[in-house]
């Protein structure tokens, strides 16, 4: 056992746990209950909002996949993943005031809220609901696998023991502290992340002998690791490119980042996240995968790129310091599920159950409900992370593309476009899961784009055919 | 717009359009840096603090711009509204809910 790593690692598990522990004694019963377990009462201020979008939104591939890719392919992955630079200010700029607005307007607690309230149509709510509680849920096990294998790797323990520990950790917070606790702790773990990936960069340039030396080795080794282009010029500009839809500007469609502009306290609250927002996911994309091309003069001939990482801050950095900076990527896989946890959960309880099963449920009940489901989820999401089954692999591939296809447009027209109605919304949600998953499947990467760009642009195409159909436009003047 | 839009939507309509825009250039900045000049061959590969020059102007320098860039948006753009309004006042049929 390597205590030197491990003592750091145990301090960060404990605090994130002790503080979510303390957020649940802010928890108010009564009418405000879901709105305060779900949303945190609205009262979300500009720091602590932009870390949790950060956080929510910087997962395992942040900090392990991300930066095992750039040791392969080099200054081109880098170059990629700064697409994500947009992320920070475009998702809040676009959802912005407006969907805060309506959000109080209508009193909504989740994104299905609002679609029920534009769309007024059960079909919109019933395939959104699904469509949130099956990727998501398949997409929150791979992280949790991921969580498992970080500990695993670190600490010597055994896998099941791992997935153990770690989502222990995550479900006793998540459950006592609802949305508080998630955010609070989402804000430290965005701290760990920033502070980690200056450690392990300002490591990794001294143990390289300074980045000329590095960029003279690596064009040494292969010129093509310093182009855009990538080692093996698979990099093409409009592959690349094609990125800005998955992981910059299409992020607007995912659920768990647009729920979290409805908890914003105030207007300065958004614009103060906006600018934090877009410094922090900047700074941590290109200092993460910076120090994986880096790496590659390091420690030549890492054969499995997602132990680029680990091994690189156990190479560069002593043992406690390895610790603290491993505890990075743990953050940010722990801030990703744990509101992916609380999203699938309030799908359950709020958006079918108090919708269309029981909408007079007493105040009570559905506190107990709350805990009770989402702490069943976790323990599900767990069962199947200590030995994944396929279909969960293979859903979990087609999550976060499927998702953006599936709510983009929706939302953003939705909020922009009057003319929008249900079958409009009905048509783009199935247009662009089901294109999404046949082009995944038949046509992965077709004419050299990544697969999400094809099905945003139909789920458009059918948001807007949809439309023009005859259907029930909403009499309300809320939006 | 008919009548009855509440207002504080007008602003928000013009925000979400300057956010765009940012993210448009922001594109076009990145586009045009990292392959004009990484695309040349790499013997005329010129280095600024040991990076590509590409590399240097396309993912460091835009990184700086465009917060910069954000922070000058949201300070001078952007307009603080309230979320909350008194619904009784302007907008009669507002709340319909």
């Amino acid at each position: 056992m390597n205590w030197d790593v491990i003592l750091p690692l145990a301090f960060f598990l404990i605090s994130v746990f002790l503080v979510g522990i303390y957020t649940s004694r802010h928890i108010k019963s009564g009418p405000s209950f879901l709105q305060d377990y779900f949303l945190a009462g609205r009262e979300l201020g500009g720091f602590v909002l932009a870390m949790t979008m950060v956080a929510t939104y910087g997962s395992a591939s942040s900090f392990i996949g991300g930066p095992g890719a750039a040791y392969q392919l080099g200054l081109g992955w880098v170059l990629l993943a700064m697409a994500q630079l947009v992320t920070g200010y475009f998702t809040l700029a676009v959802l912005g005031k407006k969907f805060a607005i309506v959000a109080r307007k209508i009193n909504a607690v989740t994104l299905i809220d609002f679609l029920k309230a534009r769309y007024e149509s059960k079909w919109v709510v019933i395939l959104s609901a699904l469509s949130i509680v099956v990727f998501l849920f398949s997409a929150m096990a791979a992280q949790w696998v991921g969580g498992g294998r970080l500990i695993e790797s670190f600490t010597g323990v055994s896998y099941t023991t791992a997935l153990f520990i770690f989502s222990g950790s995550v479900l006793v917070y998540v459950i006592a502290g609802g949305f508080r606790a998630v955010v609070i702790t989402d804000a430290i773990q965005g701290v760990v992340m920033v502070i980690g990936t200056v450690i392990i960069l300002a490591g990794t340039i001294l143990a390289g002998g300074g980045i000329e030396n590095i960029m003279g080795e690596l064009r040494a080794e292969n010129p093509n690791l310093i182009t855009p282009y990538g080692s093996d010029q698979s990099l093409t500009p409009l592959y690349v490119s094609s990125f800005w839809i998955l992981v910059g500007v299409g992020v607007v469609g995912l659920p768990q980042i647009s729920v979290r502009a409805m908890s914003y306290r105030n207007a300065k609250a958004m614009h103060r996240a906006m600018i934090i927002g877009t410094f922090v996911v900047g700074f941590i994309m290109l200092g993460m995968h910076l120090a994986g091309v880096f790496g590659r003069v390091v420690l030549p001939g890492i054969e499995v790129p997602d132990k680029v990482m680990p091994l690189l801050a156990l190479e560069v950095l002593p043992g406690w310091l390895a610790g603290i900076v491993l505890a990075a990527p743990l953050a940010a896989v722990m801030s990703t599920v744990d509101s992916v946890l609380l999203l699938v959960s309030s799908a359950i309880i709020k958006d079918v159950y108090i919708n269309y099963i029981k909408p007079d449920a007493e105040e009570q009940f559905v506190k107990k409900l709350s805990f009770g489901i989402t702490a069943v989820v976790g323990l599900s999401v767990f069962a199947m992370a200590i030995n994944p089954p396929d279909l969960l692999i293979w859903l979990n591939l087609f999550a976060f593309g499927g998702l953006e296809a599936a709510f983009i447009w929706p939302i953003v027209l939705g909020l922009y476009w009057k003319r929008g109605n249900a079958n409009g919304a009905i048509a783009s949600l199935i247009v662009g899961v089901g294109s999404y998953m046949f082009l995944h499947l038949n046509y992965p990467n077709l004419w050299g784009m990544h697969t999400v760009v094809l099905p945003i642009v139909l789920s458009l195409i059918a948001y807007i055919v949809g439309s023009f159909t005859k259907g029930v436009r909403p009499h309300t003047n809320t939006f | 717009m008919k009548k009855g839009t509440d207002w504080r939507y007008r602003v928000s309509n013009r925000e979400a359009v300057m956010g765009t825009v940012l993210a448009i250039l922001n594109f076009i900045w990145w586009y045009a840096f990292a392959y004009g000049l990484g695309g040349r061959p790499i013997k005329e590969y010129t280095y600024i603090l040991g990076f590509p020059a590409w590399f240097f102007y396309s993912c460091i320098v835009g990184f700086v711009v465009f917060t910069i860039l954000v922070w000058i948006m949201v300070k001078f753009f952007f307009i603080e509204v309230p979320f909350e309004l008194d619904e009784t006042n302007e907008d009669g049929e507002g709340d319909v809910r």
